[in-house]
Formats: C-alpha cells, structure tokens, sequence
C-alpha cells in the first residue's frame, strides 16, 4: 500500500476583505461577494514567502508522519511563486528540516497545480520503490494585478504531504493527469504581475480539463460520484469548484470541508491541496476522497485517496486547516496590504 | 556577494543546532568549541521549539535593511532547555509582548542583501 504517511499545513496569519479591496478600486463588493463567493483571503506577513510557507506546513506533516526527517529522499515543492528566479526553493526548506543532504530536490512549475505536480512525483518514486519516503508541497504567495478581479483572490499558504508505504494515513487508489496546450493565463520572465485570457479561462480552460480528469479517473477506477464522502477541485474562486463538481455527479456537502476558498482565496498551488488537508482533518477511516487539481497553461492532476485508521491516531498531531483559518486572524486595510504585497515603489 | 558567515550559520540559523557539554550538560548556542565548564566535549542537540520572554523592546527608528518592518519587536527568550537568544517576535502589536509570555520559534526571511542578492532566512519567535 503506498499513500500519505503525514499530512500539514500552513496559513499566514493576515487577511484582506473583499470590501475593502473593492473599496479601493470603486467595486461593488456585494456583487464580487455574490459573483466570486469570496469574503477574504490570506495574505503573507512580510517576512513571509514560498519557502517559509512551505517549512511551516512540512513540519507539521512531519508532526504527523511521526518520522525522522533524514529518512525522507526526495523533497518536491511546486509553486508560481518561488522567490527566486534561479536558485531552488528546496534546498532552503530540506535544510531548514534537517533533511539535507542525502535527498533528491526539485521545484515545480505548472500555475496552481504544481503542487500536485510535487505530489504527484513524490509518490511515484515511493511506489517504484526508488525511495522510503518523499514530500510533495504546495505554496503560493500568489499576486493579482491591482484592480484585477484577481486581486480578489490571489492569496497565501501551503500544505505538504509525505508519501510512503508504512504507517500510511491515506491509501492512493488511482491518479489521472489531462493536459493540453492552452493559453487560459500566463506571465513571461520578468513581468510582475500574471495575465489571463478573460472569459477564456473558464469554459475551454478549468472546465474542459477538471472535468476530463474528473470524468477519466472516475471511468478508469470504476467508482462513482456516490462513493466518495469528499471531493476536492481546485478553487480560483468560490463558483468554478462547486459548478464542476455538481456537473461530475458530486452534492455540496461532499464539497463542503475542503471548500476553503470563501476565508482562504485562491493559494494557487496551495489550493486543492490545503483544500484536500482540510478534508483529511475531518475524514474517518475507509471514507473515499477524490482530489482534482487545475494550473493554467493547462491540465489537471486527479487522485483518489482510501483514507485508513491511522487518521484518528494523527489528526491532532498538528494544528487543522479550520484551526489555521479562523483562529488569530490580523485584517489589513488596503494600505497595509499594498506594503506588504510590494506594491509601493520604495527608493533603493 | 553572501557572506561564508551566513553559510556556515545555516544550522543554527536554520534549525537552531545546539551544542551540549558531555561534562556538564549545558547545552550552548550558538554551538561552542571550549564549555564554560572547561571541557571540549560536546553533542548535537537543538533549541526547544518553545520559550518565555526574559525581557523585550520595540525597535521604532530602524537600520535601513530593515525599515519597513518598523516598528518591530526584539526580544530575549529563554527556550525551554534553558538556552537565551535573541530574536524578533513577529505577526503582533508592541503591546501584546510581556516578561513570561510563552512564544515558540518559527522560519521566516530575515532580510534581502538588496534587490538582487541572497535572501537570508532564520528563527523568529510568535506569540503561542
Ligand atoms: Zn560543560
């Protein structure tokens, strides 16, 4: 059996509301509240980014795994929000997890589901047997153009996910990826803030490929949106994830756990899977969970996890999603967002 | 151009390494050569994750890496083996911070080596 040994997340502790980011660009906010099902989302301290994110939530899935961190062999991190350009987010967070340097490194890139991307290979390796145990994580200190319907969501956290075959916590039944070339959303090297392609981004782009991964994996495994007591799609907002999984078979209360996005905001990378960290954090044994990713650009990763009895033995090893999202929350106005986030221009 | 020293720190900047006096048991940090005790014997051991705050102030006028985090706070936290450091304590007013409150250290970015250069990372405290 090969699955998830441990399981963590992190989320930073300040937020933005949707009315006061409308506020400042003249929005209606109870249209985009309404429109987007968006209330707040999280945004990174300043001394917070990808890397720090992604150190926080490992720990905590390393708090659950209940292993020491030099056993881990490889260690994935994807994210659109490296902090550098060129020079590996993994090496920092491996050596601030005393990981290093027995330990194969890579970072990610696939706009929001490089994180899956990271677990995706993380658990192939343990699988083939090439390693005992390997970490994917999912980070994001996402940013939208000022004034973009984005800036509405594009927000900050990460969870990590240790994968091996003892001990496991969540069995991996299946996995289907569905990728094509589709220009939906983008940033050349070098520019600041991403574009997208507008109405573009919804039908021909999130909806042809999680539903093509959806509807595959479901073929492919023989089960049906019945079985499942959760399921998780990726959340650029509060309406494309609900609409997708209804039109795959799935009712809201299946939905309803890993449905962070109303207090969260699209993490990017960190969205399906803090979304999937938040379901584990309720499951109980032998419950089905199906986990379908998105990242511009454009594809889907899709899972199925079996969750086991070993749930209940760690789910209070490290603090929940629920936890991390409504607990000590520190609101910013807009003023204080813009200088956190980089958006004034300061003298060198 | 990063400096060896922050380098060589990494494992006690990063995961807060420690040295203990096979001798004595008094564990040192950052790591040392030569214990107070005299003896030159030591094993690796870490912080403890959590602490209390010995003593605390806030920095209003800062050095420039670090001017837009102002005000910020600095404080001395005794870890619960015993180990003094001083470090910032992050994500909370001036006004929460009090001698014995408990915080536990966290991985944050230190500061940039400007716009171009190395980031550099380390502990930092929060309030628990
Ligand atoms: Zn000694």
């Amino acid at each position: 059996m090969v699955g998830i040994v441990g399981y963590g997340s992190y989320v930073p502790r300040y937020r933005i509301k949707v009315e006061e980011i409308a506020h400042q660009w003249g929005k209606d906010s109870s249209a985009v509240k309404r429109g987007l099902l968006l209330q707040e989302k999280t945004v990174p301290g300043l001394d917070e980014d990808t890397i720090t994110i992604s150190v926080e939530a490992a720990k905590n899935a390393l708090k659950r795994a209940e292993i020491a961190p030099e056993e881990i062999g490889a260690l994935y991190i994807g994210s659109e929000s490296h902090p550098y350009a060129v020079k590996p987010s993994g090496t920092v967070v491996a050596e601030a997890l005393g990981i290093v340097p027995n330990v194969h490194i890579a970072d990610y890139e696939f706009a929001c589901k490089a994180g899956t991307e990271a677990m995706f290979v993380a658990h192939g390796l343990v699988k083939a047997d090439l390693l005992k145990y390997a970490m994917g994580i999912g980070a994001d200190t996402s940013q939208g153009a000022p004034g973009d319907a984005l800036e509405f969501s594009a927000s900050a956290g990460g969870s990590a996910f240790i994968f091996g075959k003892g001990n496991i916590v969540a069995e991996i039944i299946d996995t289907f990826s569905y990728t094509t070339d589709t220009p939906d959303f983008w940033r050349r090297e070098g520019a600041f803030y991403p574009l997208h392609g507008g109405r573009f981004t919804g039908e021909p782009a999130y909806f042809k490929h999680v539903l093509g991964a959806g509807r595959a994996i479901l073929e492919k495994s023989g089960y049906k949106a019945s079985d499942f007591a959760y399921a998780i799609f990726h959340m650029p907002n509060g309406k494309f994830p609900l609409t997708a999984g209804k039109k795959l078979g799935f009712r809201k209360e299946q939905m309803e756990p890993g449905w962070i996005v109303p207090l969260m905001g699209n993490t990017y990378s960190g969205s399906s899977p803090t979304g999937f960290s938040a379901t584990l954090d309720v499951a109980k044994p032998g419950d089905l969970i199906l986990l379908v990713s998105f990242g511009s650009g454009a594809g889907s990763d899709a899972f199925i996890f079996k969750v086991t009895e070993r749930i209940n033995e760690v789910r209070n090893k490290a603090i929940t999603v629920k936890e991390l999202l409504e607990q000590n929350r520190i609101y910013l106005d807009y003023g204080q967002y813009a200088k956190y986030r980089g958006k004034i221009i300061m003298n060198e | 151009m990063p400096s060896p020293r922050y380098w060589r720190e990494m494992p006690q900047r990063y995961r807060l390494e420690a040295s203990q006096c096979t001798e004595c048991g008094k564990v040192s940090f950052p790591p040392r050569i030569v214990c107070g005790c005299g003896a030159r014997d030591f094993k690796k051991t870490n912080v403890s994750e959590t602490g209390t705050i010995v003593s605390y102030t806030t920095i209003r006028v800062a050095p420039d890496a670090f001017v837009i985090q102002a005000p910020y706070n600095i404080a001395i936290v005794e870890a619960d083996n015993g180990v003094r450091i001083t470090t910032q304590v992050v994500d909370c007013a001036p006004e929460e911070l009090a001698i014995g409150k408990k915080v536990k250290f966290v991985f944050r970015k230190l500061y940039e080596e400007g716009h171009c250069g190395i980031i550099n990372y380390g502990y930092k405290a929060v309030l628990v």
